[in-house]
């Protein structure tokens, strides 16, 4: 069991036109949403390069949320379409890799929708929660015990070596 | 004065990375005049144990081929490391995990499941697999074990070159030994190959559009590839726009698409990652369903993106796969 004091970390990729600005309107109107996610502002959805994501999934975060315009609206016309061809695949990948779909989520929310910043970070977060921890941090650190126990066994047998030496030494 | 000495081992390799060396052809009668080998196991008589003897630092170099996956690979390149001024990482392998490194979507027990009893060509009723103690008579012999996870070389030691390629060709693995004995090195960490993309150098690249668009993606053996056109214009995932030069475009000059073993250039970290935003990106599809027809095209991702280096990826190995402490479930 994972420790209950865990709380879903999902980290948001928000374009600066429409949904960082829903954030913003969010967050003027007073709504009150789940606090879990740590919203970084791009000048476009398209913007969020498939590395950044990873990156978010193996430095520790349980969901990656991506905001854009909707279809048409994009400042720079086509952007959210690049990000929504590259969600398909990658969801799809990561399905591969062992992480559950529902980990990464894409929605179009424009300027003025702050209710569905709302809905969609309530949501999002509630899902994470059901899933549990990624914990990728914790998972690398786990895989990679497997040598250090090599190399304590190595530095334990190197010093009943030099032990030994020093007691024949001693004889 | 004596010569340099240098050493050359293979770990979780196929044996392409040794042909490579031998592919030096006369080059290689140089390479003897100018150093001493003192360890080749694939080739030569020597032992672990005239390693060991060797002053720490006493061997100037050791090209390192392969990936890491038994414990005894971790011990010699720790020894190795040991005894060597530069070690340098030999191959696609060494570098980024290479093709065992796919191991990395299996768990070990399905690994050893496989090969042991569920392969079509194995008969084994009594589903004997290697132990990592056997006694006999008062003896005990010992086997390596298999780790559960494959790992590149610079995630089991420090690396100081990295010498990329499945295998290297005989041109930059020259031009390697070359900057090694004449000390004309660049900064530690470097990879030793030119820092652009593969498409810099392909003979097709003046075929290659501006603006791609791509309806749908077709594997090698479904179409008959022009020999002269962009594989990407073909509608074939071509590795090269995410891919380091330096082999001179062989793939795409035998009229085959690049599967990426050079890996990266410096300025990206995760290949895979990479190569699926610049494809996915020229797609031109623009709604779900269709994107998806497009995507089918493009059965297995990971094989496609991550084939020489899913242990050195962002996320190294499928998430949820159990090892043996026994971790909680993704």
């Amino acid at each position: 069991m994972h420790d209950p004091n865990w709380q879903p970390r999902i980290v948001a990729f928000f374009c600066n036109w429409c949904t960082y600005t829903a954030a913003d309107l969010a967050g003027v109107s007073r709504l009150k949403y789940a606090p879990n996610a740590r919203i970084i502002r791009l000048m476009c959805s398209g913007r969020a390069d498939p590395q950044f994501i990873l990156a978010a999934f193996s430095s520790g975060a349980d969901g990656v949320l991506i905001g854009g315009c909707h279809p048409g609206d994009c400042h720079y016309s086509e952007g959210n379409l690049k990000t929504l061809r590259r969600f398909r695949l990658l969801k799809r990948m990561l399905h591969d890799l062992g992480i559950d779909e529902k980990r990464l989520r894409l929605e179009w929310i424009s300027a003025a929708e702050g209710d569905k910043v709302r809905s969609v970070i309530n949501e999002m977060v509630e899902d994470v929660r059901a899933l549990g921890p990624l914990d990728l941090p914790g998972r690398f650190a786990d895989w990679d015990g497997e040598m250090t126990r090599l190399e304590t066994r190595a530095q334990a047998a190197a010093e009943q070596v030099s032990e030994a030496k020093a007691e024949a030494a001693h004889v | 004065m004596s010569k340099p000495k240098i050493a050359i081992y293979w770990c979780a390799s196929c044996g392409g990375c040794e042909e490579a060396v031998v592919d030096l052809a006369e080059g290689i009668l140089g390479l003897v005049e100018a150093v001493d080998i003192v360890f080749w196991p694939v080739a030569m008589d020597f032992k672990k144990s005239d390693v060991a003897a060797l002053p720490d630092k006493g061997l100037a170099a050791t090209l390192l081929n392969g990936a890491i996956r038994t414990s005894e690979q971790e011990e010699m390149a720790h020894l190795l490391r040991r005894k060597s001024q530069y070690l340098i990482a030999y191959g696609a392998c060494a570098c980024s995990g290479g093709i065992p490194g796919l191991a990395n979507l299996y768990s070990r027990e399905q690994v050893l499941r496989y090969v042991y009893e569920d392969a079509p060509s194995v008969a084994n009723e009594s589903k004997t697999r290697p132990q990592l103690e056997f006694r006999d008579d008062g003896q005990t012999l010992e086997l390596p074990e298999i780790r559960n996870v494959v790992r590149s070389l610079d995630q089991v030691v420090d690396v100081d070159y990295y010498i990329p390629g499945c295998p290297p060709t005989p041109r930059i693995t020259q031009a390697a030994i070359d900057a090694l004995l004449s000390g004309k090195l660049p900064a530690k960490g470097s990879v030793l190959a030119p820092d652009l993309a593969l498409c810099s150098e392909c003979p097709r690249r003046d075929t290659k559009p501006a603006d791609l668009s791509f309806a749908h993606f077709s594997r090698p053996h479904e179409i008959m590839l022009d020999p002269a056109k962009c594989m990407l214009a073909q509608g074939v995932v071509c590795m090269g726009p995410a891919t380091r030069a330096g082999c001179e475009a062989v793939c795409p000059a035998g009229n085959m698409p690049c599967t990426g073993c050079f890996g990266p250039t410096s300025r990206v970290r995760d290949q895979g990652a990479k190569m699926l935003s610049s494809l996915c990106a020229n797609i031109a599809a623009k709604d779900d369903a269709d994107i998806d027809r497009v995507l089918d095209g493009i059965p297995d991702p990971v094989g496609t993106f991550y084939r020489y280096g899913l242990p050195e990826s962002l996320l190294r190995r499928k998430a949820d796969l159990a090892t043996p402490a026994g971790t909680s479930a993704p």
